[in-house]
């Protein structure tokens, strides 16, 4: 039974100028969710990691060279328009993964996915991974898993949730104490909260008293440049991974530096400078 | 019967029908599917109530408070505690990753003993016995100095029991690891007189010169750093990063100024001789020694001649040196890296006396001069005969590394028995072969440790602890913090193996000895003796799981500016330069997600380890292309120092200065743990010890080297 009926936009603003690339994310995320690990994760095409930090880099020789780190979740696509038919959901042909109309979390449900793997492929962000294997823990470790996630199987795909079991509980909770509706504080995922340098806002994208949205300021009229971008940041130092796709991402970026911000697409020579001041980055 | 064409046909069209209507088929998929997914061997925690547990995490010298998350009483997460005064709810992904250690593959289970190259199981009874007896048979001999043991730090009552033991035994042979505080400690003790330590305001300076420090890589106390670096945009405070690579707080600074590795000290004290020759100091609590340290620096560190040492323009040396004045609240801080391997008193005083010209000691944004943490009173300690002819005598070494290297020296065994407590010689110190050598001369070697890592593998007996979710002990704050926290770990669950804690195991030990040194340790249990020691704040301890020491205002806690000694740098003593005559330079390179000491990571924090970093079981190391001839980028080499030589792959990287490669800390473990060991090489195997006269430090942060392609 779904208590609390308002319709929310879940989202992030992930600060890259205050992102170290320590790492506290990634492993946050790993010991909520119960992530497994095996004897070599260095090949990072199978390593499962549903927070990964890439390393950016401005392309210049030393000693102008600078470096970022983009932490990339699941984006949680709305899809184009905003109508919920993310990439990864339109070709699921299991309903394993699903649109949250009430949340904006896109769902993976793991005992309905059969390992097709045609989300994999239908991602452009490669937030999604295969369990090529088994997941083994050493002996006792399994004492620390969580029951608030299911381990998974071999043969099955997985991804960022936005920690929904976290808003589950606190679901419960607020309905437990005849609340209506959930504070911003009392839902927040393991890698906002990890975050030792606070580079992660979350919050919920329609509510105007949440920091995310007024961090990010969505714009409520689609973009004119482009029909199928909603919500884009009116913020100029905000932008989105592959905006101009109309996948319609909830993970936003922030950034005053603008190689950083360029580089959340890839641009054809001089097309950047065209659309640079158009909140942030072009959506054409 | 006749089969025609008509019953072929009806009979195949009634069998496709029959076979879609009927629901065996869909059964059967979704069976399949069903039980094709449910593993047995798939774990289905166990639910529960949900309960959370306050400590402390001692992985490393942070101390932040965590918060343990408890799902039917088993911990299931760890979190950075909100409001603790250290970290305040933000946590580094080691502590997050805790848990693991607790099922650590290679943790001690129960106590151990070397039976030819196995270790073998023993009751705890017979190993304390079995110690006992060995160390009787020392103090029998007359010579109780031959008891000799390697700890950690100083600090906390864990280190001071020990400290005890060996003090009732008869033994001044206590060495400590090297690390971030126990150079800062060396530094004030130089600077400005016995009994001091230094912190760093950074949350309050609005100019940050650091010389190395990896503000953001783990120096310090690093959630500390991460939440001080992260405030200084919204403060408008500018932090200059001086180092030979584009770190990742190279990255954040607002600028990064390359300099030759190992010239620190040099472009420090260029630096005051230009704060010097425009007048631009504040002497007034200047002791000893200032005017024979102006000369000297006149002399020898003209900023022309540091130019060309550092490999930087005269300009920028001025340029840095006037921003670093004109600051209101500037602040230079030492240590490269973490600040703990292969560090120089030279560069420590150089670059703090950089704080004591611009008259910052003691102020907000400055350095602090603080006394050490003092919380803790013992008992008098009670010396038998056989103790007070071991009082008498000589230390053997001033720091551990000199104490491994007249080890490996003499002939016969200087000692007769070792203690090796939460430290890891045998991988953290630079050629640790040397080290695992200086141990086999050591007849009897007692490991206290939580892990059967390189240096428990050398021992004759392990001695199994109690990891710190296990554990009770009390942890100060240090490593360049400005308040001092005393935090109380407490056990978060009952131990999982036949575990003790230090403290208990050492009271154990010293009731089978007997005598006078059961009576100092005449407690219970390790709890009681905690109690005892801590009577002055144990309340508040017990309680809030944190004290704040002393609790006073700021102002009266500091009253004005020390003295500042300057005798040490007026001698101007001598650098100490990387070994060897080959054309590049191998630097160390901390890495936040790597530990790099004690204890080994854990398996999260390996998985982190990035591809450029570690591919499969092949160490990576970086390279400017501009050095890189001949090689490929992704390629494999030799890399070859005066100390070893290793086969590693090669990453061409724009962020370090040509003629210099670098190679991660943390990596190439060798003991059992598939998770994490033989993954790389150990960096340290490469660089050979370089012991600065004065301070015994250990100053090797590099060392020569060639790269070839194989």
């Amino acid at each position: 039974m779904i208590q609390d009926k308002k319709e929310h936009k879940f989202g992030m603003v992930i600060d890259l100028d205050k992102c170290t690339g320590c790492g506290s994310c990634m492993v946050s995320c790993m010991s909520e969710n119960n992530i497994p690990f095996k004897e070599d994760e260095s090949r990072k095409k199978d390593s499962i990691t549903w927070m990964r930090v890439y390393k950016l880099t401005n392309g210049k020789s030393f000693p102008d060279i600078q470096i970022a780190y983009l932490p990339r979740p699941c984006q949680h696509c709305s899809g184009k328009g905003g109508h919920g038919h993310s990439p990864c959901v339109s070709v699921c042909p299991a309903t394993a993964t699903d649109y949250g109309y009430d949340t904006g979390i896109v769902s993976q449900i793991y005992t309905r996915c059969f390992g097709c793997r045609y989300c994999m492929g239908a991602c452009p962000y490669h937030a999604r991974y295969f369990n090529w294997w088994d997941p083994e823990w050493p002996a006792g470790q399994e004492k620390y898993l969580s029951p608030n996630v299911s381990p998974r199987m071999r043969g099955v795909v997985e991804k960022c949730s936005l920690c929904y079991h976290r808003y589950q509980a606190a679901r419960d909770k607020a309905y437990y104490e005849g609340r209506d509706d959930i504070e911003e504080s009392e839902y927040q995922t393991a890698c906002t909260t990890a975050c030792p340098a606070g580079a992660i806002v979350f919050g919920d994208l329609n509510d105007p008293s949440h920091m995310v949205h007024q961090i990010v300021k969505p714009d409520p009229h689609p973009d004119p440049m482009n029909k199928y971008v909603v919500d884009k940041s009116r913020n100029p130092k905000v932008f989105r991974l592959l905006e101009r796709l109309g996948t319609n991402t909830k993970i936003y970026y922030l950034s005053e530096r603008e190689w950083v911000r360029k580089a959340g697409d890839n641009y054809l020579d001089g097309e950047w400078d065209k659309v640079k001041n158009h909140h942030g980055s072009s959506s054409k | 019967m006749k089969v025609d064409r008509r019953s072929f046909l009806g009979l195949g069209l009634g069998a496709v029908a029959g076979v879609v209507v009927s629901p065996v088929g869909l059964k059967l998929t979704d069976d399949s599917s069903i039980w094709t997914q449910n593993w047995p061997w798939t774990p289905v925690p166990v639910d529960g109530e949900v309960s959370y547990d306050s400590s402390v995490c001692n992985l490393c010298p942070g101390n932040c408070g965590i918060s343990v998350r408890k799902i039917a009483d088993r911990p299931v997460k760890i979190e950075g505690l909100a409001g603790y005064p250290i970290n305040d709810g933000g946590a580094c992904l080691h502590g997050i990753a805790g848990l693991q250690y607790l099922y650590d593959p290679a943790r001690v289970k129960t106590p151990l003993i070397k039976k030819g190259d196995k270790f073998e199981k023993i009751s705890w009874e017979d190993a304390i016995t079995l110690v006992a007896g060995k160390l009787a048979n020392i103090r029998k001999g007359g010579a109780p100095q031959k008891l000799a043991c390697i700890t950690d730090k100083t600090q906390g009552s864990v280190p001071k029991l020990f400290d005890r033991f060996l003090t009732a035994f008869g033994s001044p042979n206590l060495y400590t690891m090297p690390s971030l505080e126990s150079c800062l400690e060396l530094t004030a003790q130089t600077l400005h007189g016995n009994g001091n330590t230094l912190g760093f305001d950074l949350e309050n300076s609005d100019f940050i010169l650091s010389f190395g420090a990896g503000l953001i890589e783990g120096w310090g106390s690093p959630v500390s750093c991460f939440k001080a670096n992260a405030s200084r945009k919204k403060r408008g405070a500018k932090l200059y990063q001086i180092e030979p690579r584009l770190s990742n707080t190279a990255a954040c600074a607002d600028k990064w100024i390359p300099i030759k590795p190992g010239t620190e000290a040099d472009l420090a004290l260029g630096i005051c001789a230009v704060m010097i020759k425009n007048n631009q100091f504040n002497s007034s609590t200047f002791k000893d020694g200032f005017n024979r340290f102006a000369i000297m620096v006149r002399n020898k560190y003209a900023p022309a001649k540091v130019a060309g040492i550092c490999g930087i323009k005269v300009a920028d040396i001025e340029k840095i040196a006037g921003q670093f004045v004109m600051a209101k609240r500037p602040l230079a801080i030492p240590g490269r890296g973490r600040g703990r391997n292969g560090q120089s008193l030279k560069e420590f005083a150089a670059v703090h006396t950089l704080n004591c010209l611009v008259g910052n000691l003691n102020q907000r944004g400055g350095a602090f001069v603080m006394a050490k943490n003092d919380y803790l009173s013992f008992p008098e300690a009670i010396l038998d005969g056989v103790a007070e002819v071991g009082a008498g005598q000589e230390k053997l070494a001033g720091s551990v590394d000199e104490f491994v290297t007249k080890l490996n020296a003499a002939g016969k065994p200087i000692v007769d028995a070792l203690f090796v407590y939460n430290a890891n010689p045998c991988y953290s110190l630079n050629e640790p072969k040397r080290v695992k050598q200086a141990f086999k001369k050591v007849p009897f070697v007692v490991s206290f440790s939580s892990f059967l890592d390189e240096t428990a593998m050398e021992a004759d007996v392990i001695l199994p602890m109690n990891t710190f979710l296990e554990r009770t002990e009390d942890v100060p704050s240090q490593a360049g913090l400005t308040k001092n926290v005393v935090g109380l770990i407490r056990p978060v669950l009952k131990p999982v193996f036949d575990t003790k804690d230090p403290g208990d195991a050492l009271i154990f030990l010293a009731r089978a000895l007997g005598g006078s040194i059961a009576q100092n340790f005449d407690w219970e249990t390790y709890a009681d003796c905690l109690g005892d020691v801590t009577a002055g704040i144990w309340d508040s301890l017990s309680e809030n799981g944190h004290v704040l020491v002393p609790p006073k205002p700021f102002k009266e806690f500091f009253e004005g500016p020390p003295d500042v000694d300057f005798t040490f740098l007026a001698t101007n003593p001598s650098t100490v330069q990387a070994q060897g005559d080959f054309g590049l330079t191998l630097i160390p390179i901390d890495n936040m997600r790597l530990l790099g000491a004690m204890p080994a990571d854990s398996p999260f924090a390996i998985k982190t380890v990035s591809d450029k970093v570690l591919i499969g079981k092949d160490i990576v190391v970086e390279i400017n292309p501009q050095t890189a001839r001949g090689l490929k980028d992704g390629g494999d080499a030799l890399l070859t120092t005066p100390v070893g030589a290793a086969r590693v792959k090669v990453n061409f990287n724009e962020g370090i200065m040509p003629g210099v490669l670098g190679m991660v800390r943390g990596l190439g473990h060798t003991f059992d743990n598939k998770f994490v060991s033989n993954k790389g090489v150990n960096v340290n195997d490469l660089i050979g010890p370089q012991i600065e006269s004065g301070s015994g430090l250990d100053a090797a942060f590099g060392i020569k080297a060639k790269i070839s392609k194989v």
